[in-house]
């Protein structure tokens, strides 16, 4: 991949990576509740989110696989790089932490992926174009998920209320990595390709302080922490961890198929 | 088997003398709609006896469902492919499933899911003896969906007839999606079987540590199963625990020989007399004592229950809560 990093191929392979990694990292973490959840019901929701969320990433690391050309599959993407080089928000590899925590980590993050995705959706790569649509009308379904469960939460007892806020606390540093333009993704900007993630910052800003108000969480003014985050490979610890656990069967029995 | 019956031989002989000391008319009318093969249906004159039986039945089968969770999600974030991964937690969903449509099953009879879920965490309910044990390599996954499920398909086809609806009809949904998990277990197994020798080890280490604890599954030998001939007159039960282990041998010993792999009993060998492989003993003072709650994993899986359960008890009652104010503020609209 080094030889080629200007190539726009190369950019667009490294934003499909990114796109799926997101999916498959906040999949994984969703995964987590499967027998663990705070009522059975729940344990059948967060299947289905995660179910979404694993099924996107493999359709965007089939892509990534295909823009690579090397012969590689959607696993070995998935199972075959290290932390460093994988290129997920660091929003979505936060702990679940308690479900207050877990549904507001959800609402954040698939409020700013389904504006990505319905911005990729339009996108004149015809293949992004179709793996977003296909993803926007289940990411519309976890906004509703979340957004109706931090009201419950919220809005429901003053334990609850207070879980949210805390949650809310422990996350918010993450989010302003999401509108963060890369520079090695101008190209993609300027061709259409993909949206500029700064011009999702205002919609995203604003829906996400209206809910606040509504549930009556004061906003958080803890600020983004100075890392250059995922585009450099640097993560937080709970990254290396997931991974350890998602890929040691592929890592310690290389090369076969399961 | 997750129904099978797993109380003490004396809990069962008390229970049976009750339920002798009541019949009446109403009784006698009862089981006559049963000999017509007539279903039950919740409103319907039932005996004391039979409600009681039906409950226990039907509330081990959907704690056997939601504890049968806890070993596969054990495999779920480290599953080794993307696609084995969505399986996986599919499996584990419809699982989730199937608890909840017991319970409402078991509703229908006068319980209440948090009653018999409060009697599950205080280890006054049993589940399936088979989850008491830990999955401890990928190919139990397969092994799992195999023979737990396949163990589990053959005790419950016949009660997609048995005599209370709800449950027959529960049993009509939950065989379907049983049949396909089982067919997803056999084929992950095959994946390893043919796999390399690393993989195959695994699924012979699989299949030696399942086989067994599946085989219990069908509950105690007839001649120690006191309940088995009222639970037949109720076609709560169709068949008997042995009838319905011989079954599951017969149907599994040639798919085991298709993985090419060795089922952990010297003694099997096919009796052409019978028309059936003969087995060896099975350890049943392993059963009983896992019935007892001696198992490896028993604490664990309890104790994962209950802290699920508590961890959550805040955001149920804030969902309560919220439901409550949502309805005061409609009523007031
Ligand atoms: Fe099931
Ligand atoms: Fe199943």
């Amino acid at each position: 991949m080094a030889t080629k990093e200007n190539t726009p191929n190369a950019a667009l392979l490294d934003y499909v990576l990114g796109v799926a990694d997101d999916s498959l990292v906040l999949g994984q973490r969703v995964s987590e509740w499967l027998g663990h959840a705070p009522a059975m019901e729940l344990d059948i929701a967060c299947s289905n989110l995660a179910l979404d969320l694993i099924g996107q990433a493999q359709l965007y690391y089939e892509y990534a696989a295909e823009l690579d050309g090397q012969g590689k599959d959607a696993d070995d993407l998935a199972y075959h790089r290290d932390a460093h080089e994988f290129r997920n928000h660091l929003l979505v590899e936060q702990t679940n932490g308690d479900f207050g925590k877990t549904v507001m980590r959800h609402y954040l993050f698939t409020l700013f992926s389904k504006m990505r995705a319905e911005g990729l959706a339009k996108s004149s790569d015809e293949k992004v174009a179709a793996i977003a649509l296909k993803s926007v009308r289940e990411l519309e379904y976890h906004l509703r998920f979340s957004s109706d469960w931090l009201r419950r939460l919220a809005l429901g007892t003053d334990e609850g209320n207070r879980r949210v806020k805390e949650g809310l606390e422990d996350l918010w540093a993450f989010t302003f990595e999401m509108f963060k333009d890369v520079e090695a993704e101008e190209s993609l900007y300027e061709a259409g390709v993909v949206p500029r993630p700064s011009s999702l910052k205002d919609a995203w800003n604003e829906q996400v302080a209206a809910l606040l108000e509504e549930i009556a969480v004061a906003p958080s003014a803890r600020k983004a922490a100075p890392t250059k985050g995922r585009v450099a490979g640097h993560h937080t610890e709970h990254l290396g961890h997931l991974l350890a656990e998602l890929q040691f069967l592929q890592r310690a029995y290389p090369g076969l198929s399961w | 088997m997750y129904t099978t019956d797993l109380r003490t031989k004396e809990q069962k002989q008390k229970d049976q003398r009750e339920a002798i000391a009541q019949v009446g008319e109403d009784d006698i009318a009862f089981q006559a709609r049963i000999d017509d093969d007539q279903f039950i249906e919740p409103k319907d004159y039932m005996p004391e006896a039979y409600r009681k039986t039906l409950i226990r039945q039907i509330a081990q089968h959907a704690h056997s469902e939601i504890v049968g969770m806890l070993p596969e999600g054990n495999w779920v974030t480290r599953a080794p492919s993307l696609r084995r991964k969505l399986i996986l937690i599919a499996k584990i969903q419809d699982e989730a499933g199937h608890g909840l449509y017991l319970y409402s099953a078991a509703e229908t009879l006068g319980v209440s899911r948090d009653d018999l879920v409060q009697q599950l965490h205080e280890g006054k309910a049993k589940y399936s003896t088979i989850f008491n044990y830990p999955s401890l390599n990928w190919a139990d996954i397969g092994a799992i969906g195999w023979l737990v499920d396949g163990a589990a398909i053959t005790n419950q086809i016949p009660l997609c007839r048995t005599s209370y609806g709800p449950y027959a009809r529960a049993m009509v949904r939950v065989c379907k999606e049983e049949s396909f998990h089982q067919r997803q277990g056999y084929e992950l197994m095959m994946a390893m079987a043919k796999g390399s020798e690393a993989q195959k080890q695994m699924a012979q280490d699989a299949l030696n540590r399942w086989w067994w604890p599946s085989l219990m599954m069908f509950g105690p030998p007839d001649e120690e199963s006191t309940h088995t001939a009222q639970s037949m007159a109720w076609k709560i039960k169709r068949f008997t625990n042995d009838e319905l282990r011989q079954r599951f041998i017969d149907a599994t010993i040639p798919q085991a020989e298709a993985l090419g792999l060795t089922v952990p009993d010297p003694d099997l060998k096919w009796n052409e007399e019978r028309g059936h492989y003969d087995y060896g003993d099975i350890d049943w003072d392993e059963f009983w004592s896992v019935v007892r709650g001696d198992g490896i994993c028993a604490r664990d899986r309890i104790q994962a229950r209950v802290k699920a359960y508590d961890d959550g008890a805040w955001v149920r009652e804030a969902a309560e809560a919220y439901a409550a104010k949502q309805q005061q503020s409609a009523e007031v609209a």
